[in-house]
């Protein structure tokens, strides 16, 4: 946290305070604009430690929102609009890398694991459950137990 | 001369520690007691020595010592006195210092109160305590030593960084590594189980209680964290999938899952082998958190090539540690008795599910961290994983969890019913149901899926209210024997229902905020108004202050709702003088449990200025259940049974004892 908090004050060296969003980039029509800001909450600030274009305040995201809004404004799809920022900037622009040979233990680990976790599970249990712990009682340790608990001792277990 | 002797006390603590890690060590493996009773001397005065060592920085930034190094770099003699102190642990080395406080402050706690465990255990718990507090102390001589002094020492300091000059840094870092080291006793536990090669369920009696206390102030550190975050920054978010939070972050949800298994190994004595892992694999992840955090290897892969020591000296502490006890661990592992039989569902059962995803989720985040980093290093290929990524995946693992929460307590030990269970908590689920269509009545709009979502923690909130409810017997026997059996119920009891419940406030604010958040990013000259949350905001002007080592312009708000003035809310921006550096602090007024939250940006140049105003609705039960489940864990950890030195055995029944004899 404390990281976050100075890489949060560096980015402030560079530009003074200014927000995210200004007024003067908001698009006229809500809808369009609503859009815009969900594309720009999965584009990254290029200059930023792990920050989007819609957190950001620097100038180059700056840059960025405006683009994606003109992108949006002049007609083109969410989709559209993301592939026009990655031909410009390379997939590093992505937060949620996409789905390709490179990424694809990304995404696959949290299923490999959930999987072959919970198959390790069952197969356990089960192997666990038909094998008996320990030995078995002696003799003497089951008369123990029948004076102790009462005769039916051993049939309950 | 005063800086010198924290210097050399501070190597003395490196001899103390080489001291315990050695000398018991050799005791257990020689059975010599003479040996093995070094051990808890040696750790009482190494944390002596450590705050000792400690005093003598914190009185160089209080007195403004500026002739040592770390001081100059990171105070200021105009700084309320509260920063000073707490600037100790506001960069590189102090934390480091701090790390190691902690460290020895937890083994001079094993030494003391560990007096009924068995001497061999503790001879080998404080040396492998030792071990880490070796290279801890090691690292921080050889690579960030905090004592370096200047000449001729400058006049004034260059100033603690304004974002740390808050109450924040004063209690968040403390809490984290109270929780991070914490756990460092849960691993000492594994190691010296295994290398004893015995494990029993004494073992997990005293692993429990470390567990749920670094569990505990790990929450509260993190939930701190956020907190400060949010207020902090100024721009209203209160987790940001950072991976300096996620550093902290996995440690968390590789102990919850270690509090879980530990519960099943304490009373039925199965997934002893488990246990052991989950207490290594905790503490390794706190230790490579330290290490993504420390080496500055996430800021950048060449990080490396300006300051290489320090990350390279980390990384091979992480490799000894981590690569010893894992052979260690694969080495011993075998040799390990399994326990206790469970069927599928059962309490046991519900424990391991929650041990899957909750793994299953760290090692996610984990991923997500590292990927990028392993990808350039291998591919040279630069991609990004962020918040989105998290989001999608993070989120759909939780979901089962979540569900499951509630079953967890309600079934029974060795072989449960989920039917019966599922009955039981008809009317949680309404409760649930029925609160997420009131809201979305009264509301309107917004996605199903956050219904479902505060219908989801609702129902967690009920589903931990109905365990207490069907313990106590309530509706099955009269209310006074329902009350007296609800106040004779055991701490864990409660702390589990809190925890379970804290977590379902937390889901709710989650979702509410998320979803029913509103912001407004507008231009204001004096007399404007702006409307958020049912309030309007009217701008009243810009004011001049200052402050003891700052200078900051406020904007003044006035709040009213239905043409009735509520409040008044001031938002600044303060520039810092030693640093020139300018920040936000953001106005905040709480209602209820939702706060409106004004920051303020540029001025225009028609005299206007930028303000940015969010209603955040419900947003504080995040934190509320972030201190409601530590509350959970405190409670549990004070239960009789748990405490440490509480006496046990005693009413154990001769069957269970000749049966355990079977075993």
């Amino acid at each position: 946290m404390i990281r976050r908090l100075l890489l949060a004050a560096v980015v402030a060296l560079a530009a003074s305070p200014a927000f995210a969003v200004n007024p003067d980039e908001v698009l006229a029509d809500p809808a369009l604009e609503a859009r815009a800001r969900a594309l720009s909450a999965q584009l990254r600030c290029m200059v930023c430690q792990n920050q989007s274009i819609d957190d950001s305040n620097a100038e180059l995201a700056r840059d960025l929102r405006l683009l994606v809004r003109e992108r949006i404004e002049n007609g083109d799809s969410d989709e559209a609009v993301i592939n026009y920022v990655v031909s410009r900037y390379g997939e590093f622009v992505l937060l949620k890398p996409r789905l390709k040979p490179e990424t694809l233990l990304l995404w696959g680990a949290p299923i490999i694991l959930f999987l072959g976790g919970g198959v390790a599970m069952v197969d356990f249990v089960r192997r666990r459950a038909g094998r008996p712990v320990g030995e078995p009682l002696t003799d003497e340790e089951r008369a123990a137990l029948e004076r102790i608990v009462g005769p039916d001792a051993s049939d309950r277990k | 001369m005063i800086i010198e002797l924290g210097h050399y006390v501070l190597v003395l603590v490196l001899a103390t520690a080489i001291i315990q890690s050695l000398l018991p060590l050799a005791g257990t493996l020689r059975n010599d007691p003479a040996l093995m009773a070094v051990a808890p001397p040696a750790a009482v005065s190494g944390f002596l020595l450590t705050v000792f060592s400690f005093g003598v920085l914190t009185l160089a930034y209080v007195t403004s010592d500026f002739s040592v190094l770390n001081v100059w770099e990171n105070s200021h003699s105009m700084q309320p006195l509260i920063y000073k102190f707490s600037g100790v642990w506001g960069n590189h080395e102090g934390s480091m210092m701090l790390w190691l406080i902690i460290l020895t402050f937890f083994s001079a706690l094993v030494a003391s109160f560990g007096t009924n465990l068995p001497e061999r255990l503790r001879a080998n718990v404080l040396a492998v305590q030792g071990w880490i507090t070796a290279a801890f102390a090691l690292f921080i001589l050889l690579t960030s030593n905090p004592f370096l002094r200047l000449d001729p020492a400058p006049g004034e300091g260059k100033d603690l960084n304004p974002i740390l000059q808050d109450v924040g840094l004063a209690i968040h870092p403390p809490l984290l590594y109270l929780g991070y080291v914490g756990f460092s006793v849960c691993f000492s536990f594994a190691i010296a189980a295994l290398i004893d090669g015995r494990i029993d369920a004494a073992w997990a009696r005293w692993v429990r209680p470390w567990a749920l206390a670094a569990w505990s102030f790990l929450t509260a550190g993190i939930a701190m964290g956020s907190y400060w975050a949010y207020y902090e920054l100024g721009w209203g978010g209160w987790w940001f999938w950072d991976p300096v939070e996620n550093a902290s972050f996995m440690p968390w949800l590789a102990g919850t899952a270690l509090l879980h298994s530990a519960l099943v190994m304490e009373k039925r004595e199965a997934l002893k082998i488990w246990t052991v892992l989950l207490a290594i694999l905790t503490f390794s992840l706190s230790l490579l958190g330290t290490f993504l955090v420390r080496s500055g290897v996430l800021t950048s892969v060449h990080a490396f090539a300006t300051d290489p020591t320090r990350g390279v000296f980390i990384l091979a502490i992480l490799v000894i540690f981590i690569g010893g006890a894992l052979s260690l661990f694969a080495f011993r592992a075998p040799t390990l008795k399994a326990g206790g039989l469970f069927a599928p569902i059962s309490r046991e059962g519900a424990l391991v599910f929650n041990n899957l995803i909750l793994t299953t989720a760290a090692a996610t985040v984990l991923t997500g961290t590292l990927y990028p980093l392993v990808l350039e290093a291998l591919t040279g290929e630069k991609i990004s994983v962020g918040a989105p990524f998290f989001n999608l995946t993070f989120g759909l693992l939780m979901v089962p969890l979540l569900l499951a929460v509630p079953f967890g307590p309600l079934l029974a030990w060795k072989r449960g019913d989920l039917l019966a269970a599922g009955q039981r908590l008809f009317a949680a689920v309404g409760v649930g149901l029925v609160i997420a269509a009131i809201v979305q009545w009264a509301h309107g709009g917004g996605p199903v899926l956050a219904y479902f979502g505060l219908a989801l923690g609702f129902y967690m909130m009920a589903g931990a209210v109905t365990d207490l409810v069907l313990r106590a017997g309530v509706g099955k026997v009269t209310a006074s024997v329902a009350r007296k059996r609800l106040f004779g119920l055991p701490g864990s009891a409660f702390g589990t229902a809190l925890a379970h419940f804290g977590l379902g406030v937390t889901v709710i604010g989650i979702v509410a905020v998320t979803t029913f958040e509103t912001e407004h990013v507008v231009e204001m000259k004096p007399g404007t108004t702006v409307e958020a949350g049912g309030f309007v905001l009217t701008f009243d002007g810009m004011r001049q202050g200052r402050g003891p080592n700052y200078t900051e312009e406020s904007g003044h708000f006035t709040v009213a709702r239905g043409g009735v003035r509520v409040t008044d809310i001031w938002s600044s921006k303060r520039v810092y003088t030693a640093r020139r550096m300018p920040t936000t602090e953001a106005g905040i007024r709480t209602f209820g449990l939702s706060q409106l939250y004004v920051s303020l940006g540029d001025p225009m140049n028609d005299g206007g200025i930028v303000v940015r105003v969010w209603w955040k609705p419900m947003i504080l039960c995040i934190w509320l259940g972030g201190i409601i489940m530590m509350a959970g864990g405190a409670v549990s950890l004070f239960d009789r049974r748990l405490r440490i030195g509480a006496p046990q055995g005693a009413r154990r029944p001769k069957a269970a004892a000749i049966l355990e004899a079977a075993e």
